[in-house]
């Protein structure tokens, strides 16, 4: 594993050219062998689609539900719908105190407010690191690392005792807070890997050009790592738009919950008697999530298959 | 180089700065701290301050409304005889220690099937991948609890065929493996990880083996094993980490207490009901450390082991 651009490309350019593999290619015309090939090519493809059919189904199964009536749910494995009960959507979109639109919109607020915090401190760490000499930087660059793995229970009673004792409890701030600090110390590292993958030959020129830093960054290093900042605000919306733990320490007033607390509520609310609004909410929740993976899979792939974010 | 690997040749890696580096040295000081500052400022008011803070609480007795009261190691005293407690590390490591081998062996094996010639490769990826970015989620944990409820989709598709299952999440017995499960069903992100390391392997060394008329399963133990080898130790420490911290599947599954009788307590949900539930901050923060030293024992174990099994090219 060495430079982002390296790792990724390869793995892409190779998947996308499934047909010219040497592999492949070295055995032509023998048509034994080419039967075999293809037998176990059949063979292949079955064991996956099976696989990928077991993973996804409690997936379909959950959307299909959130369009059943209650009392069919408990009975019904398979995937066949009668006709579409829309009920479930309606009632479980009024059943808390507000609307479930209302905690999406919370939930916005903190999601985008992260997003900025990230793209704008992370890179900016990430330039310091990737580009700038200064005392103390193998140090703080060690440090940054192990940032990375420490667990966050370490931090987080002081924290809560910080934030609370500044009258933060019940507002997005503890949530948003810590990016604009790049406590995200993945991404700083993500972007690091990726700027020393930018020839540095750009910036000495823009520095002959008489460009000091704040230039070099803004005009030459941050248009060329759009592809990072997109990971890390694909990751950033989806970690967010998920993050429990901290929406359960520190939102505790029903007016700011964000979707998780929600549904959580929801879920100490309703238990048994209504799954199927239970589903149908759980559906809409997912929804932004599923967006996002659906148009920046391409960048999802490569931000995990070179830093290994989850 | 993924941070593990870059962490790993910074120590390795001693000796004098070379001229070079010394001439470069301070030359930019005042340009990189003004754009370290906001993780600068980071580090030390949401890291590192809060980390001394929990040090020196988790020698105290606090909760929140009175002042700190030291009491020594207490707190430490009381773990060793807190059965509960003990009762979550057993659940905890459990879960780790089965759920982390299994969910990284499936990973291995589907991206291994998932090999270079392969068509629609995206179309699998993404169907294997989703369920990794949904896991974490209150929505599947909840989906989750119905799939292994007593009616739930587990017990009709059991009905089918004839077989009376059991309440899968009521059932002391069967409850962390519904979790296990779940954790195993997330294995889209090694599987990429470990997508990238077999695209690593120069194919000249299978073309060899296969003049030497090597079989599959010897290419795969002598070749593609020893060259995965990196990759399979950057997934198991990076997996080992984020598992001993899992929290929400336990908290939606069980409901909030750890249930039934214990079987699904996590210790970071223990850690939780204790300092945000009884706001028992001291003990909760003696826990937290605890929890540290725990993950950089297992780490260290890992660094230390890999050089007997870890293989590197260079």
């Amino acid at each position: 594993m060495t430079k982002i651009q390296t790792l990724p490309a390869a793995a892409e350019d190779q998947s996308s050219k499934p047909s010219k593999s040497p592999r492949r290619r070295e055995s032509p015309g023998n048509l034994a062998f080419s039967r075999n090939a293809r037998i176990k090519g059949l063979i292949k493809h079955a064991i996956l689609i099976l696989v990928g059919g077991i993973m996804i189904y409690p997936l379909l199964w959950m959307v299909v539900s959130s369009l059943r009536p209650n009392d069919l749910i408990f009975r019904e494995p398979g995937l066949w719908l009668n006709n579409l009960e829309m009920s479930n959507y309606t009632d479980g979109w009024s059943a808390l105190t507000h609307p479930f639109g209302h905690y999406m919109i919370n939930s916005a607020i903190v999601v985008l407010g992260s997003i900025v915090g990230n793209l704008i401190s992370c890179s900016m760490a990430a330039y310091a690191f990737a580009r700038l000499q200064f005392s103390g930087k193998k140090l703080f660059f060690g440090i940054m690392l192990l940032t990375i793995m420490l667990p966050f229970h370490v931090v987080i009673v002081p924290q809560y005792i910080l934030f609370s004792q500044i009258g933060w409890v019940n507002t997005f701030w503890p949530l948003i807070v810590p990016k604009l600090l790049a406590t995200d110390a993945f991404f700083v590292f993500l972007m690091v890997q990726f700027i020393r993958g930018i020839p540095k030959e750009l910036d000495e020129a823009a520095r002959i050009d008489g460009a000091g830093h704040p230039r070099i960054f803004l005009r030459v290093i941050l248009p060329l790592m759009v592809p990072a900042l997109a990971t890390t605000t694909i990751f950033t919306f989806i970690w967010t738009w998920n993050d429990f733990f901290g929406a359960l320490i520190y939102l505790t007033d029903p007016d700011m919950f964000t979707v998780p607390v929600a549904l959580r509520a929801f879920v100490d609310s309703q238990s048994a008697t209504s799954w199927g609004s239970l589903f149908a909410m759980s559906i809409v929740s997912l929804f932004p999530v599923f967006l996002v993976f659906l148009f920046g899979q391409r960048f999802l792939i490569k931000g995990i298959a070179t830093t290994g974010i989850k | 180089m993924s941070a593990i690997g870059e962490l790993s040749t910074m120590t390795r890696r001693k000796g004098p700065m070379t001229k070079e580096e010394k001439k470069a040295n301070g030359r930019d000081n005042k340009a990189a701290y003004v754009f370290l500052l906001p993780w600068l400022i980071g580090l030390v008011v949401i890291t590192v301050g809060p980390m001394l803070m929990s040090l020196y609480l988790s020698f105290t007795d606090y909760n929140l409304l009175q002042p700190p009261q030291w009491v020594g190691i207490d707190n430490f005293v009381r773990m060793f005889g807190d059965a509960r407690l003990h009762n979550s590390l057993r659940v905890t490591f459990t879960y780790v220690l089965v759920g982390v081998p299994l969910q990284l062996a499936v990973a291995l094996v589907i991206a291994l099937v998932l090999d270079k010639g392969l068509r629609g490769l995206p179309f699998y990826r993404s169907i294997f991948y989703l369920p990794s970015l949904l896991g974490g989620s209150v929505a599947v944990a909840i989906l989750w609890k119905q799939i292994f409820g007593t009616t739930g989709l587990v017990n009709q598709v059991l009905a089918m065929i004839g077989i009376q299952g059991p309440g899968w999440i009521s059932d002391p017995n069967t409850a962390l493996g519904s979790i296990i499960l779940l954790h195993v069903w997330t294995f889209g992100s090694p599987m990429i990880i470990f997508l990238a390391g077999l695209r690593q392997i120069p194919n000249m060394y299978y073309e060899a083996a296969e003049v030497d008329g090597a079989t599959t399963l010897q290419k795969f133990w002598r070749i593609t094993l020893p060259m995965l080898s990196p990759i399979i130790f950057f997934n198991l420490v990076l997996q080992i980490i984020g598992s001993f911290q899992s929290f929400t599947q336990a908290f939606i599954v069980s409901g909030g207490n750890g249930g039934p009788s214990d079987s699904t307590m996590f210790f970071t949900l223990y850690l939780y009901q204790k300092g945000f539930g009884q706001f028992d901050m001291g003990y909760a923060s003696a826990m937290a450390w605890f929890l540290l030293v725990i993950i950089g024992v297992f780490t260290a174990i890992n660094f230390i082991a890999s050089k007997y099994w870890v293989f590197y090219d260079d």
